[in-house]
């Protein structure tokens, strides 16, 4: 055990007589790792938020019914005609509900789906927003609204009131933020709906949403789905879309591929929907590594750096320990030993930086238009970023360390003492 | 005749850089337990270099080297270190402490390195070595704020902490006034005569010299004389 002790104190005490150097080195590896965690944390922050404007919002998977003209004609299908070159012009899609055909087993059926991690069924219905004489036309979107607080974050957009007040009040609507502006319409106030058949429900304003996308918000607004069904006067097998939320985004476009196989319905996958939104979170993710291994890079050469000044300084050190019976080993131990004590110092010190300027930055207003519940930067408290921060601290010192205790190790005492 | 502490055969060394230098030729002597030993000779003849091969620095050369009957040539550096631990103490021209530990520290540390003993005893150990050498109570002091001859009695407590079969000085009182030197060499002779401690000591110093057991003499890398009558 002396014996450990005693390396451990050589390098101890060698680090603080020179505590100077040491803290300008502990500094280097503080300032790498903290401007890591600083930066990782900010940026996959901002990434996050802007994945989330629209992973969270879209679902992985939309299944509707889209009216098309049917690919097979009825005279292919009959006998008669089947040698012969069947031209048919002005080809029109048949009239059919715009509904989900068998929309409450398919939804069954998907709930047991172990890929699944959630399912919100939407109604949407073309309408007018009646106010006085003011008639604005628009889409009401008729949601379960704990689903949709659950699967896509819904809440972060309703700016006034809660989805809840919507599921708690049935003759509730959500208002888009430009609607209620346009018709000067406030929380508590009342507004009239027609449908498109000329149905008239009046509903009351239970809150206000805000997506930030302004086409949106100028005719968007959600109401609940029974009440939708009932304005259209539906009953409760009618569903418009299909919203599927997986726990794996990456399995969206095979189940997408299922859907469509198995019930016949139009299906459309997230990555499809916006497939040039990863390209920028990708490049965005890479940038931002790329920015923070070349800081912790330039700190491990700080170190190395210092430590190979240190053993030139220490020679005649060296040479003592050699000859009063320190191996080699012990020697590079000495150094090592010391580049992992800055290491470790200023990996935490690093870490702890890194915190405090996260925290900072979480506490920055930062407003904008289209992230209406945003109030300050949003920053990303990964607990792996500060795993790989100490890490890498551990791991880059080690080897600026390695390399000079290397040559500590075959230093010739001789050498030193001849030379003096 | 009991084993010599310190026996060296046929001992050959070559420098190579710049040129090809035989600078040891032939080395054969002995040191047996208790003697005082000093090697004079001219700047160059290579009692440096011989020295330093005796204490297992230097390990580039031909022939065998003995220490307490077992032979050491061509034993790892791993075991080498070991062996200059427990059993070789060190005198160096200039002192050779670490600076920036205290005195006691510095006497200490060869002894916590073998690891043989408990801190405490180690400690004691250090403490009876100051004692014995009159300078205890600069024990806490950093080594750098002492005097030359303070350090050189340093280097000899530490030298001593291990208990070594023998002690080796390269101008252990090169570097030091005649009052101090005196003082260096009285603690030699005391360990020579009451512990039976051998002692190999280069030297310049004639008077020095004149006072140990025997001098052996180099020219051009030969022993010319071994001190001895029957040489």
């Amino acid at each position: 055990m002396s014996r450990h002790r005693v390396i451990f104190d050589v390098t101890i005490t060698h680090l603080t007589s020179r505590l100077k150097q040491s803290s300008i080195a502990a500094l280097g590896v503080t300032f790498g790792i903290g401007t890591f965690i600083t930066l990782m944390s900010f940026m996959t922050g901002l990434n996050e938020l802007l994945d989330g404007l629209i992973l969270n919002r879209t679902p992985h998977v939309r299944i509707y019914n889209e009216i098309t003209p049917s690919d097979e004609q009825p005279v292919a299908l009959s006998e008669a005609f089947e040698d012969a070159v069947n031209l048919i012009h002005s080809v029109k899609p048949k009239g059919s509900q715009e509904r989900v055909h068998n929309a409450l087993p398919m939804m069954a059926r998907l709930a047991d789906d172990p890929r699944v991690l959630g399912i919100a069924p939407q109604v949407k219905a073309p309408v007018f927003y009646l106010a006085g004489n003011i008639e604005l036309n628009g889409i009401v979107s008729g949601i379960q609204p704990f689903d949709e607080k659950r699967l896509f974050n819904f809440g972060d957009y309703v700016t006034e009131g809660t989805p809840d007040d919507l599921a708690k009040n049935r003759n509730g609507i959500l208002l888009g933020a430009g609607v209620a502006t346009k018709m000067s319409l406030e929380l508590g106030d009342r507004i009239q709906l027609s449908t498109a058949r000329g149905v008239l429900v009046p509903l009351k304003v239970v809150g206000i949403f805000q997506s930030g996308l302004a086409e949106v918000d100028n005719i968007q607004s959600y109401v609940n789905i029974s009440m939708a069904q009932q304005m259209l006067g539906e009953g409760t097998a009618y569903i418009t879309d299909i919203q599927v939320k997986l726990h794996d985004i990456e399995n969206a476009v095979p189940m997408a591929e299922e859907i469509r196989r198995n019930f016949k319905a139009s299906a459309v996958d997230i990555k499809a929907a916006n497939a040039q939104f990863e390209t920028g979170t990708s490049i965005r993710n890479l940038i931002t590594y790329a920015v923070s291994i070349t800081l912790l890079i330039v700190a491990g050469f700080g170190i190395y750096n210092i430590l190979n000044m240190l053993i030139y300084e220490k020679m005649n050190d060296i040479a003592i320990l050699k000859a009063t019976g320190f191996s080699g080993d012990d020697v590079r131990n000495i150094f090592i030993g010391q580049a992992m004590v800055i290491g470790i110092v200023g990996g935490l010190l690093g870490l702890l930086i890194g915190l405090v300027m996260s925290i900072m930055i979480n506490q920055t207003p930062f407003e904008t238009e289209a992230l209406p519940t945003i109030k300050t930067f949003p920053v990303n408290f990964d607990w792996r970023f500060y795993l790989f921060g100490i890490v890498f601290a551990l791991v880059s010192t080690f080897l600026a360390g390695y390399l000079p205790a290397r040559k500590a190790r075959k230093i010739d005492p001789v050498e030193i003492i001849r030379g003096q | 005749m009991s084993t010599p502490i310190l026996k060296a055969t046929e001992i050959d060394k070559h420098f190579y850089k710049p040129v090809d230098f035989h600078v040891l030729k032939d080395i054969n002597f002995e040191i047996e337990k208790g003697e005082f030993v000093s090697i004079m000779g001219k700047s160059g003849c290579g009692k440096s270099t011989l020295l330093y091969i005796l204490s297992t620095m230097d390990t580039d050369y031909t022939g065998s080297l003995f220490l307490g009957g077992r032979n050491v040539t061509g034993l790892h550096q791993r075991e080498l270190a070991k062996i200059r631990n427990a059993q070789i103490g060190f005198v160096f021209q200039f002192h050779y402490l670490l600076a920036e530990f205290t005195v006691l520290d510095n006497v200490m540390l060869p002894a916590r390195k073998l690891g043989a003993k408990t801190d405490a005893q180690i400690r004691k150990d250090a403490m009876d070595k100051l004692e014995l050498l009159g300078i205890a109570s600069e024990a806490h002091k950093r080594a750098n704020m002492i005097s030359g001859g303070q350090k050189q009695r340093v280097a000899i407590a530490r030298a001593l902490i291990n208990e070594p079969l023998i002690i080796m000085g390269d101008e252990p009182t090169g570097n030091l006034d005649s009052k101090n030197s005196e003082n260096v060499f009285n603690i030699f002779t005391d360990l020579s005569k009451e512990k039976g401690l051998s002692l190999l000591v280069v030297t310049h110093d004639e008077d020095f010299a004149e006072k140990t057991d025997r001098i052996i003499r180099m020219e051009d890398g030969r022993i010319i004389s071994h001190g001895r009558d029957e040489a």
